[in-house]
């Protein structure tokens, strides 16, 4: 009961000092201020980066391996030997294809930037993929509009496209693609469907800027001899480490190596993504963590100072609440009350100055500040106030009443 | 009359490095319920040392301070500050009130420090204020009061815990004689109410007021004399008491 009594005084006491002395509360705050938006923007960042991660790491599918010439991530000194590796080749996928038994599925495919054109309209610098009949098995991808090739189509090459959502509309805005020919690179194919939308990759690049057409007809239009990437999927996330190395096996008895020979080829999987997000995240997470305790130890100084100054300052008022009964908690309480609300005010204003922050990055990277982080804001404030003050508020409640009360 | 203070044979000494200064050398003093006590003496005897010791607000280098028959040596610093609030009500030169609170959030502080309940302290801040006759001007700040009567919301803050002791050091000291006159009434009347009062000061005519009148000189007694000092009718002590 006295304790509350105490608290609410010092309650009080700390919202008329911060009142009395607005701009000098205000000024200290400043380095809890680019505390709290630094932890609250990068909270929201990351929120950002894991919701469109976990968005498009969907579309990839947990269970998906690709064999490809280059590993996904991979350190800038070993590019020159991922670069001379032999190129991955259709034979190879029929291979995988043929002798594998744990996969469900077996497509290949290979890419290739080229502009699409429908009468005057064009759109360029679109993704033609060439694949396989096979492909909606392995992608998850569904179809909007129309069909999906067939296999007859798809061994045959016929000259027929899937289109990207993004793709279509932007060649026919409401008019009905099926059935329409399109140009790419002067070749003409016949829309046979338009694929699902599927956003974008991290934000940073469409997945509906494509186009899919067979390999067969993509073969012939850009050459048989090139690298392409073949997709397996497994069906199971549990088979995936036994897939692995079936199909390392079966690699490796393509390229005919040597046992004491590394690998030639990469095999990727979602879980690379996943593992190299995580240590993005980690650095900018740690970066982060690193500009805000910086920045909150910085502001945490000034506080202490501020309330330094208040407690020399006011050391008659110390003297004569103590002549009148205040025990040392309670004038200790008081101080503390004022750094902690002071910092708290920091945390206010540094939540109000990273809300309109975040709406940029919601421009970059779809997201929202979270409430839990402007709750951990708020928190930390409050906790630095405390922390800070201590010192401050702890001499102030130690100071000997005759001489706080002579003081002028 | 219960004796309320006990003091025997204490001293306060101030190191100041390269000499002792005796501010009390061998003080031993009496005091009972419902006295009133002036202490007088020259600047620099040890007045102000003796006041503060007596309010607990310091404590002896030497000797034995019994309150209440409780040994005030002994005790820790929130013991002191809790007979401080309970048992006694200072009244000073300089006032002391809060310069940013309101005459009745001043009064209403030892009771915060006491935990009473916010209605109760206004309530009890409220009829101390009116007893000083201040009943008009609770919501003033201390800049928006004269002297006198800043003293007077000072009194009123002295014994709105109901104290054993009100320890007043020089009180009429900044004031004008007409508002010290006001001031030393009201005591006056709160010591016909049965209050214990002492109060430091220079002037005879403030001392003519109380009972008893203890010299001091040089950090000892030099004297310390009753007088039977009855000019103050008693007449209003039942209407105040009851
Ligand atoms: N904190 C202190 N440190 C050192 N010396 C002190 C201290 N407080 C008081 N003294 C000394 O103790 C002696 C008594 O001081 P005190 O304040 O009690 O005098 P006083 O009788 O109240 O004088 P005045 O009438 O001028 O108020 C003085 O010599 C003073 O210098
Ligand atoms: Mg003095």
């Amino acid at each position: 009961m006295l304790f509350l009594h105490e608290l609410r005084e010092g309650i009080r006491i700390a919202f008329e000092a911060i009142r009395a002395n607005k701009l000098r509360s205000v000024l200290t705050t400043v380095g809890v201020v680019i505390g709290i938006v630094s932890v609250t923007l990068m909270g929201t960042a990351l929120e950002g980066m894991n919701r469109a991660f976990d968005e498009s790491i969907e579309s990839i599918g947990a269970d998906v391996l690709y064999v490809q010439k280059f590993p996904w991530f991979t350190g800038g000194d070993d590019w020159w030997v991922y670069r001379n590796r032999p190129d991955i080749r259709m034979e190879h996928a029929s291979a995988l294809e043929r002798y594998s038994v744990i996969p469900q599925a077996v497509s290949p495919a290979a890419s290739a930037m080229a502009g699409i054109s429908f009468r005057e309209r064009s759109v360029e610098g679109v993704f033609i993929s060439g694949t396989t009949h096979r492909y909606t098995e392995l992608s998850g991808t569904d179809i909007m509009l129309g069909r999906f090739m067939t296999q007859a189509e798809s061994e045959s090459g016929r000259p027929v496209v899937v289109l990207g959502s993004e793709v279509a509309e932007r060649l026919f805005g409401v008019e009905n693609p099926i059935g329409q020919l399109v140009k790419i690179r002067n070749h003409s194919f016949r829309v046979i469907g338009v694929l699902d939308r599927q956003g974008s990759f991290l934000g940073l690049f469409s997945l509906d800027n494509r186009a899919l057409i067979p390999i067969n007809r993509f073969f012939r239009m850009y050459g048989q001899r090139r690298d392409i990437s073949i997709e397996v999927k497994v069906g199971s996330i549990e088979m995936i480490e036994e897939a692995i190395e079936e199909i390392r096996g079966i690699m490796r008895r393509e390229r005919r190596l040597e046992p004491w020979e590394d690998d030639n080829f990469a095999i990727n999987q979602q879980e690379m993504l996943t593992n190299t997000f995580a240590g993005i995240s980690m650095v900018i997470g740690g970066v982060g963590f690193f500009i805000t305790g910086l920045a909150l130890f910085v502001g945490g100084i000034g506080i202490m100072n501020i309330t330094f100054v208040s407690v020399s300052e006011r050391t008659k008022e110390i003297g004569i609440r103590k002549s009148l009964g205040a025990p040392g908690r309670s004038i200790l309480m008081q101080f503390l009350m004022e750094s902690a609300f002071i910092c708290l005010l920091g945390g206010v204003l540094g939540v109000l100055i990273a809300y309109p922050l975040s709406l940029i990055i919601d421009q970059v990277i779809p997201t929202a500040m979270p409430v839990s982080i402007v709750i951990i804001a708020l928190t930390i404030s409050f906790l630095v106030g405390i922390i800070s003050g201590f010192l401050p508020a702890y001499r102030a409640s130690r100071m000997d009443p005759v001489e706080a009360i002579r003081h002028e | 009359m219960s004796n309320i203070i006990k003091i025997r044979n204490i001293s306060k000494e101030y190191n100041m490095g390269v000499e002792i200064v005796h501010a009390l050398r061998d003080v031993s003093l009496d005091l009972d319920k419902n006295e009133y006590v002036a202490i007088m003496g020259p600047s620099g005897s040890g007045k102000s040392t003796l006041m503060n010791i007596l309010g607990c607000l310091d404590t002896p280098t030497t000797g034995l301070y019994e309150f209440n028959g409780l040994n005030v040596g002994k005790m820790n610093d929130n013991e002191l500050a809790r007979i401080r609030n309970k048992e006694i009500g200072f009244v000073f030169q300089t006032f002391n009130l809060l310069a940013r609170s309101d005459a009745l959030h001043n009064v209403e502080l030892p009771l915060i420090y006491a935990g009473v309940s916010s209605g109760e302290r206004k309530k009890r801040a409220k009829e101390a204020l009116e007893q000083v006759g201040l009943g008009d001007r609770i919501t003033h700040k201390p800049n928006e009061l004269s002297g006198g009567q800043r003293q007077r919301v000072a009194v009123a803050r002295a014994l709105v815990t109901r104290p054993s002791i009100i320890l007043a050091d020089e009180p009429t000291g900044n004031l004008d004689s007409k508002s010290g006159d006001e001031i030393l009434g009201l005591f006056a009347e709160l010591h016909d109410q049965g209050n214990t009062i002492i109060v430091v000061t220079h002037e005879e005519y403030v001392a003519e007021h109380s009972r008893r009148i203890l010299r001091i000189k040089d950090g000892l007694v030099e004297s310390d004399i009753r007088v039977d000092n009855s000019r103050i009718p008693n007449g209003v002590r039942e209407e105040l008491t009851s």
